[in-house]
């Protein structure tokens, strides 16, 4: 027996616009209304009950924000927000950000990969969102639109706490453009168990031949994801400087101790602050120990 | 042992093993000992199967709990008016509505079908809404005003034992005291081992969500439901109860079960369903939500398990003291029973003569805990299971081996008193599971595939970083219902034209009872078709699925009624052709006689006939124990053993399970692909238990009710399983009607997967393993256990040091004491740390020692002063060097020691 619609007390409208243009006019009408594109965060609080059926405007057909384009000339890829993850591990895109490609691996099961969206994952802003330390690590740039226009933003500075971005009402993330890097790249995560898991800690190290420079960026240790320059200072001069390989040893346990004290993590249901401190050091470490072994 | 009886007298007919001198024309396929696929299998794999939450009836309602967000509270007030007011709401109910006993339960009856003026838990059912759409019902629950006034939450067990914690109930904080006392109660070991083990709150994650769907009956006296529940006849008679009905105006019907695995044996929407079906005389359906479902079963009790074991310096065990203290909850539930199966199982698969077991089940404002796969036995095996390791290690032995060395035989006695007298090849699965092949692969697997290493695609780990432990754990379980409980099982079965028809009340949760019962009667009666009825109360009771006792007992029963019509089927056939019954006989699917001169096949030979038989099945009866626990009051026993091989990143306490070996007594495999089954999916069950799975409770509430944040083990955890079948024909069940056991489930065994020194499961990585945690394949592993002085009066010196530490002296006895002193490195004192022991000796101290203590301070002249204070002597004055100062002093025997400066 189906439901007759005469019972139907809650009703959830939603729009499904087929270009940028409609979708941002209707979330001018309605500021209120939730952007949905994959679905994999917002079914979870509709399942719930901790969103209520609001107006919903569905983003995931538009075309516009599906392309992946690579431009090896400006040395950039830029993804539409709509892309799945699935879809950028197809794409050529993959090979020239592999940290992003790892980082997009590790996200839910093969089902959640094939709905979620690099857009979804950057407007719900989660310290534990899997993509992001990488798009901090590479200094991708989002791209963000509205009725009134474009602007474009770094992601580190999109982020500005836990679950809370740079969106202003009535726009939506567009699009995310990723330099693409001369030099070695890595991400890794740590969960409870070894797949389909919200991450306990992560982290991206992204070495730049071209400005002899490394950037870490960890998540899930902090209200958005930290950036530790202290850190990246000793991890610069142990790859580009004149440091003995003697040295080495001792500038990877710097590295991870500076990597540490840069994060401010929480005790919750998933672990524990220390643990989270230690193991983000950890990973931080074994990255810089990758990049110096595999760096040409 | 008792026979099954049949309704009606049967001449008992020979063994079919006894007839095989005539060749079957055509054997039977899908009998006892093939594997014929389960029915239900196909349609799960792709979402065909019909389960409970897919029942619908035409203009039925939607029915919806209000629950406590509290896990402690006095209901001031409820105001459902608002709730009535909403267009499309036909009934709210609370307490007030139940007709019949406000309260239910399996054992005893304390937990309120919806809140009395207090809530014990968070989600205890508060009211109920029916309405006719499900947003209607969500939206009518919101509307509803309760006035809470917040209750001190009482959420440490310890606190209950104690006695500092208000009553949480009129039937008092205990379940169950109870203890377990044989023989020498003061003997003390050569060797001794103790350890604190905690066990955490597992759920049993069934993936079919509770949902039942009731209908009344026109005149409103009664009630049908279809439900998918354990145990369809205790179901009714709690239901009954509540709704103030006779048993028969409550009519249940099995629905499609989603697993169970103990978390529905407890009533849980099934009142509720009924209630608001009754009061609107409309159909109701419930469903709870995955969220809800956390909240709306019984869980696996969290336990705290200090044991000490006792033993001889070859590792011979002596005596094995426990005491167990496992949290309930809020409600009875099992807790009764499941104390009672953990502290009968203290000593383990193992022989020992005298044991003393102190047992503690307590209410709390925690979620009530009950029945899950293993019911006590696994909180019992981790304890005992880590003690044999410690003792392995204390006695210089292997694992194996010290497991080898205790193994119990048939014939030996349980600390209960109760012999043994089932099978008990206990010895046989070690041997065997040792000689299972190891993996193929070293630590850290094929290389290239970072999903065979810890930590998995999250990439944080390199072949480099990971070392390999394997680790032994070893078991006992009883078999069906315990203490003088009556759970005897009923059956039907009814041949006609080459047909056999069965009926049966037996639940079938997924462990593949309606497989089995067919094979029995193609087995016995020679035929292929057989029809299965629905599983409904409309027969008499088949007992609970549960405690590994319905290929047993409900098989037992299939069997009995099976033989039975066979048995006048061979009357009818040797009436019509004038030949002796006892020349008869079933082979294959033909009737034949003794000297091959008659061969009809049962098809031809049942037509025109119909042979109705019923029969119950009863297992031997049980006592229930004496104040110090003695008794036979369990029936049989199984057994197993598993190795476990895990690749670990220590340095983050990440685990892959590469492979879990097991050899497991499952008498003998009437289905062995479904026996395969059984073990593979208690092993992953076992695998979550032990690394992952935990319901993180705070203050009374519970931190991850989802499948997000309660991590289930997936495919990519799961290890690959190698499994020996140890068939040993089981006598007991053969004295009955030939109905043999299967293993039905291993959940008893706690994996200890991870790491064998840990003390907890789960072990999660944050709870911090480390390097030296790590039993390691190669070489023994040292470490600092004490340093001992040699004195004449070891009473004086313990206190000395003790008093000097700031820790307690132990007394083992007048020659033995012994103290453990905050260590370095953040050791606290009195936590397991390295010890300085003091034993008498008879000769004096000549000399200077060659061995002296540091004790370190921060207070240099604030240490040296106690010192003095306490009977030291002051040899000298401070010294500094390169590590620091240091004061040299002599304790009250004149052995030299120095306080330094850390």
């Amino acid at each position: 027996m189906g439901w007759d619609a005469g019972d139907i007390v809650a009703t959830m409208s939603v729009t499904s616009p087929d270009s940028l243009d409609a979708a941002l006019a209707a979330l001018a009408d309605n500021p209120a209304a939730h952007v949905l594109a994959g679905g994999t965060d917002m079914m979870v609080e509709l399942n719930f009950g901790r969103r209520s059926p609001a107006p919903v405007v569905s983003v995931g057909r538009i075309p516009e924000l599906r392309g992946i384009d690579v431009d090896r000339s400006a040395r950039f890829v830029r993804l539409g927000a709509a892309v799945t993850f699935s879809e950028f591990l197809a794409s050529e895109a993959a090979s020239q950000a592999p940290a992003l490609a790892q980082a997009a691996r590790t996200v839910g099961s093969l089902q959640i990969r094939n709905a979620g969206t690099f857009g979804g994952n950057l407007a719900t802003c989660s310290p534990a969102g899997d993509t992001l330390p990488v798009l901090v690590a590479l200094s991708a740039t989002v791209e963000l639109a509205s009725r009134d226009g474009r602007r474009r933003v770094p992601v580190e500075e999109f982020m500005v706490g836990p679950k809370r971005s740079a969106l202003k009402p009535g726009e939506i993330v567009a699009g995310v453009t990723v330099p693409i890097i001369d030099g070695w790249q890595g991400f890794a995560t740590v969960g409870t168990r070894n797949a389909m898991v919200i991450a306990v800690c992560n982290a991206a190290l992204v070495v730049d031949r071209h400005d002899r420079s490394v950037r870490l960026a960890m998540g899930s240790v902090g209200p958005t994801i930290l950036r530790a320059p202290e850190a990246e200072s000793v991890a610069a001069r142990m790859l580009f400087g004149a440091e003995p390989t003697s040295a080495r040893a001792d500038l990877l346990v710097e590295f991870e101790r500076r990597a540490s004290a840069a994060v401010s993590p929480i005790d919750d249901q998933r672990s524990t602050a220390d643990y989270r401190r230690h193991a983000v050091g950890v990973i931080a470490r074994r990255l810089l120990d990758r990049a110096s072994r595999e760096m040409p | 042992m008792r026979a099954a009886s049949t309704t009606t007298t049967t001449s008992t007919s020979t063994s079919s093993a006894g007839a095989a001198t005539v060749a079957p024309t055509e054997p039977v396929t899908g009998g006892l000992g093939d594997s014929p696929l389960r029915p239900d299998g196909a349609l799960k794999v792709q979402g065909r199967f019909a389960f409970s939450s897919d029942d619908r009836v035409d203009a039925m309602l939607h029915g919806a709990t209000l629950r406590s967000p509290h896990a402690a509270a006095r209901i001031v007030r409820i105001d459902i008016a608002p709730a009535l007011a909403i267009t499309g709401v036909r009934a709210v109910l609370t307490a007030s509505d139940v007709p019949g006993t406000l309260t239910y339960g399996l054992i005893d009856d304390d937990q309120p079908v919806l809140a009395d003026g207090v809530v014990r838990y968070q989600g205890e059912p508060v009211a109920l809404v029916a309405a006719d759409h499900p947003e209607t019902a969500r939206r009518a629950l919101g509307s509803i005003v309760v006035e809470w006034e917040p209750l001190p939450v009482v959420a440490d067990p310890d606190d209950v034992i104690a006695g500092t914690a208000r009553e949480l109930h009129p039937r008092g904080n205990v379940f169950r005291r109870q203890d377990v006392a044989c023989g020498d109660q003061e003997l003390v070991g050569e060797v001794r081992v103790e350890g604190t083990y905690e066990i955490g709150m597992q759920d049993q994650a069934f993936l079919g969500l509770e949902a039942a769907l009731g209908i009344p009956d026109p005149d409103g006296a009664g009630v049908e439901l279809f439900v998918a529940t354990q145990w369809l006849h205790e179901d009714r008679k709690q239901l009954s109860a509540c709704l103030g009905l006779a048993p028969e105006r409550v009519r249940l019907t099995l629905s499609g079960v989603g697993g169970a695995f103990g978390g529905r044996e407890d009533l849980s929407l099934q009142v509720h369903t009924a209630l608001l079906a009754l009061h609107t005389r409309r159909p109701v359906r419930m469903q709870y939500t995955r969220e809800e479902s956390f909240f709306g079963h019984v869980h696996r009790h969290p336990a705290t398990i200090w044991m000490r074991h006792h033993a001889d310096r070859d590792g011979t065990l002596r005596r094995v003291e426990a005491r167990m203290v496992f949290d309930g909850g809020a409600y009875a539930s099992t807790s009764h029973a499941v104390l009672f199966n953990a502290i009968t199982h203290a000593q383990g698969p193992y022989r020992c003569l005298n044991a003393t077991v102190e047992g503690w089940a307590v209410r709390t404002n925690n979620p009530p805990c009950g029945a899950m796969r293993g019911f006590g036995v696994v909180q019992a095996c981790f304890a005992h299971e880590s003690q044999m390791d410690r003792l392995a290690e204390a006695c210089g032995l292997d694992p194996v081996e010290v497991r080898l060395r205790n193994a119990m035989v048939t014939g030996d006695r349980l600390i209960t008193g109760q012999v043994v007298d089932s099978v008990a090849p206990v010895e046989r699965c070690i041997r065997e599971t040792v000689a299972l092949p190891m993996p193929p692969d070293g630590p850290g697997g094929d290389a290239a595939d970072p999903r065979l290493l810890p930590g998995g695609v999250g990439l944080t780990t390199d072949a480099a970083h990971v070392r390999r432990g394997v680790g032994f754990g070893v078991s006992i379980k009883n078999l069906m219902y315990s203490e003088g409980f009556d759970d005897y099982s009923t059956a039907r079965c009814r041949l006609a034209d080459g047909v056999a028809t069965l009926k049966f009340a037996t639940a079938e949760v997924g462990q593949g009872f309606v497989t089995l019962a067919q094979q029995i009667a193609r087995t016995r009666l020679g035929v292929s078709d057989v029809v299965l009825e629905p599983i409904d109360t409309s027969i008499d009771s088949s007992g609970s699925t549960s405690a590994s006792r319905q290929t047993w007992m409900s098989g037992g029963a299939v069997d009995a009624a099976c033989r039975a019509v066979r048995s006048r089927l061979l009357d009818a056939v040797a009436q019509r052709h004038s030949i002796e019954v006892e020349a008869l006989e079933i082979v294959g699917t033909d009737v034949v006689s003794a000297d091959g001169s008659l061969r009809v096949p049962v098809t031809e030979a049942s037509a025109g006939l119909v042979i109705d038989e019923s029969a119950h099945y009863r297992h031997r009866p049980t006592v229930e124990p004496d104040a110090q626990g003695q008794g036979d009051s369990h029936v049989a026993f199984a057994f197993v053993a598993h190795r476990a091989v895990v690749d670990v990143d220590p340095e983050l306490g990440l685990v892959r399970v590469v492979q879990i070996a097991t050899a497991q007594d499952v008498g003998v495999a009437l289905n062995p692909l479904s026996v395969r089954g059984q073990i593979e999916g208690g092993i992953a069950q076992g695998l979550g238990l032990a690394v992952m799975e935990e319901i993180v409770v705070r203050d009374g509430i519970i931190r991850n009710p989802s499948f997000t944040d309660y991590l289930l083990p997936t495919a990519l955890d799961a290890p690959e399983v190698v499994v020996s079948l140890v068939e040993e024909y089981e006598p007991l069940a053969a004295r009955g009607q030939g109905s043999r056991r299967a293993a039905v489930h291993i959940g008893n065994t706690g994996d200890r997967c991870r790491d064998p020194q840990r003390d907890r499961a789960p072990d999660r990585p944050y709870a911090g393993a480390t390097p030296g945690h790590l039993r390691m394949t190669t070489g023994p592993r040292l470490h600092l256990w004490e340093v001992v002085v040699d004195c004449a009066e070891p009473a004086v010196l313990a206190a000395f040091y003790a008093g000097l530490c700031g820790c307690e002296p132990h007394r083992f006895d007048d020659e033995w004491y012994w103290i453990e002193p905050a260590s370095r490195g953040g050791g606290v004192a009195d936590a397991g740390g390295p010890r300085i022991a003091f034993q008498r000796v008879p000769e004096p101290k000549v000399g200077k020692v060659r061995l002296h203590l540091d004790l370190g301070t921060d207070d240099l002249e604030g240490a040296v002063r106690r010192a003095v204070s306490l009977g030291a002597g002051r040899l000298g004055d401070p010294v500094t060097d390169a590590a620091g100062s240091f004061v040299v002093l002599a304790d009250p025997e004149g052995h030299e020691f120095c306080v330094v400066t850390e």
